[in-house]
């Protein structure tokens, strides 16, 4: 129950992009199309919970036993490049298909802060594994949820008459203010489901 | 190119938040009061302007293969000092902001400087090219966290100027930071096109 | 100077060398700044001690106990001038609308609160966080000379007499809980300061957690009322 509880939690109340602003970047760069926004969404999916593995094994089995807590920036921000780039090779070798579909898109996740931001909260949160496991794949869930619905609205956007200084990213801005908004209708709703399931 | 002019570049005509749009997170999430802001922009700028120098300093002993890898570790070495020295001097400050101060190492803006310009000027114009870029960043996120702080709480760094009531809460809160820098982005654009 | 080519025994040697120097130099720095780090944290926490339990002579920061309540434990900082026992600053948290909120709660021999201060929270800002000043001396929702052990402290709401912050009754319902967690923790261990006060303890224990599941009945049909 704790972990449906999580996984509610992270994708609607704490929404990453729209409540505590992980991974704007990709949110406005790649969401003018719902396709591209799905296949960033996927590709973030599949890094982040990777990533949060490799992250929490390197935390809890080589920083934390030497004493070098303050390596982890750092040793992170590697682990995430590096991770990135082997994804990239298998994935070219393994699966083809898959490469032509999220291939564009991996370059660009080492510097999509969600990841490296997720695997820090883990750590600060003090989660177990599956705990962080669950909270990542959430987290990528509502981030790919965010994306594909803000990619909707940019879709229907791009056929209207925008005021000339509005138009591009100030327009785009407004409107991810909005479905922020619409977001914000969520909150609380983890208090509630919570004393539903006893937690 | 001079000096002086570099560091104009980049307060205003490419200004790294209301023009060139990197570094979107930290605009967002730490914006919330005009102080928070301000300590926000001054936290990166101190990174990008040493990881410039360090980097140009560097650039020629890096082989082009790994220069990414060979920035990242500069640049999230500076991290974790700034990290350190705040913690110990400013230990409110670092707390407010946060998860913010370690994800300075993914905000674009430092690893697009390094690959823009420290990795094809001297130091001291990277210097300059820092110090510019993290002007404009920072007096960017004071103009945003202000517009924040007053809309929302009708104050403005903290001074009461209009009575509580009056402020729009919803400012203060997420949707109200996509909205304020739409809206501050629109009144750029519109500037820089008349 | 000419550019090195990317060999491979040329990468190798830079990548090594570049992690070697910024490994050294973050070790270097932390060693400097540990005791600053280490400094400043003591700091914060005698400046709560010392707002929330005014006048003592000793060092309550340097030796706390910790005592385990219905699985939480809380630390305890006892405050004395001239060797005699004049209250404690209690560490208490409880789980407020945006996650864990931890207050630091001032109680004079009595049980008495004395001041209070919000160590840490992730309530909406301009919402929840106004708990930060709410319940202090002169505010509207004052708890201060308040004695939980007489009564729990509930917000208005609930049948009590605190007022609740506005628009934010979940955060005003988990800070008193804390309150009220932090005065059993601080009755229970303090037995011969106060008489019976064991029992009293127990009793305000189970009250505390009647009254948390309350809170959360009646959390879920009033939500979308409160704005919180």
């Amino acid at each position: 129950m704790e972990y449906i509880l999580i996984f509610i939690t992270a994708i609607f109340v704490n929404n990453v992009v729209l409540s505590q602003f992980l991974g704007i970047c990709p949110f406005l760069g790649v969401s003018k199309k719902v396709e591209t926004a799905t296949g960033m969404g996927a590709a973030v999916a599949f890094v982040l919970v990777i990533a949060t593995i490799v992250t929490y094994l390197i935390q809890h089995y080589v920083l934390n036993p030497f004493g070098l807590q303050y390596l982890q920036t750092i040793a992170f921000i590697l682990v995430i490049a590096a991770l990135v780039q082997m994804v990239e090779i298998v994935l070219k070798k393994v699966s083809p298909a898959l490469y032509q579909a999220l291939g564009v898109f991996l370059p660009l996740i080492t510097t999509n802060c969600c990841i490296l931001g997720v695997a820090i909260l883990v750590i600060q949160n003090d989660y177990d594994l599956l705990t962080g496991v669950i909270y990542a794949f959430s987290t990528a869930i509502g981030f790919a949820l965010a994306m594909v619905l803000f990619a909707g609205i940019r879709e229907q956007l791009s056929l209207v008459n925008v005021p000339k200084g509005m138009d591009g990213m100030a327009i785009a801005l407004v409107t991810a203010g909005l479905l922020a908004m619409a977001f914000m209708g969520f909150s609380g709703v983890d208090k509630g489901l919570a004393a539903l399931f006893g937690v | 190119m001079n000096n002086f002019k570099v560091l104009m570049n980049g307060i205003i005509k490419e200004n790294p938040t209301f023009v060139l749009l990197l570094g979107m997170c930290p605009t967002l999430g730490t914006t919330s009061s005009a102080i928070n802001g301000m300590g926000m922009g001054l936290a990166t700028m101190a990174v990008l302007v040493c990881s410039n120098i360090v980097i140009s300093c560097i650039k020629n002993i890096v082989p082009d293969m790994v220069r990414i890898p060979s920035f990242i570790v500069v640049i999230a070495s500076l991290v974790t000092i700034l990290q350190m020295v705040m913690q110990a001097f400013i230990p409110g400050l670092y707390a407010t902001l946060g998860l913010f101060i370690p994800l300075i190492v993914v905000n674009c803006l430092i690893l697009g400087r390094a690959e823009a310009f420290a990795a094809k000027n001297g130091p001291i114009a990277s210097m300059f090219d820092g110090i510019g870029m993290g002007l404009g960043f920072t007096i960017a996120l004071t103009i945003l966290g202000g517009v924040r702080e007053f809309l929302g709480t009708g104050k403005l760094f903290d001074i009461a100027i209009l009575p509580e009531e009056y402020g729009m809460l919803l400012f203060v809160l997420a949707p109200g930071a996509f909205i304020a820098l739409g809206y501050l982005i629109a009144i750029v654009n519109k500037l820089r096109n008349a | 100077m000419k550019k090195l080519e990317s060999s491979l025994k040329n990468m190798a040697i830079v990548l090594t060398g570049i992690a070697v120097v910024a490994g050294a130099l973050l070790g270097y720095v932390n060693e400097l700044t540990k005791g600053p780090i280490a400094e400043a944290n003591a700091k914060a926490l005698s400046d709560a001690i010392q707002l929330v339990v005014p006048g003592f002579d000793n060092n309550p920061a340097e030796a706390p106990e910790s005592i385990e309540l219905n699985g939480a434990t809380y630390k305890i900082y006892k405050a004395t001038k001239g060797g005699e026992f004049i209250g404690a600053a209690v560490e208490s948290s409880a789980n407020g609308f945006g996650g864990a909120l931890n207050v630091l709660v001032g109680f004079d021999k009595e049980g008495n609160i004395i001041d209070y201060s919000l160590l840490s929270h992730a309530e909406t800002p301009g919402l929840g966080s106004k708990a930060a000043d709410w319940f202090k001396k002169g505010q509207k929702g004052d708890i201060t000379g308040k004695n939980p052990g007489q009564a729990p402290l509930t917000v208005k709401n609930d049948g009590g007499e605190v007022d609740a912050i506005t628009a934010s009754t979940i955060t005003s319902r988990a800070f008193l809980s804390a309150v009220n967690a932090a005065y059993a923790a601080y009755s229970g261990q303090n037995v011969d300061t106060t008489s019976g006060a064991t029992q009293q303890a127990t009793a305000t224990e189970t009250e505390v957690k009647m009254c948390e599941n309350d809170s959360t009945k009646v959390c879920t049909g009033q939500c979308g009322h409160h704005h919180e």
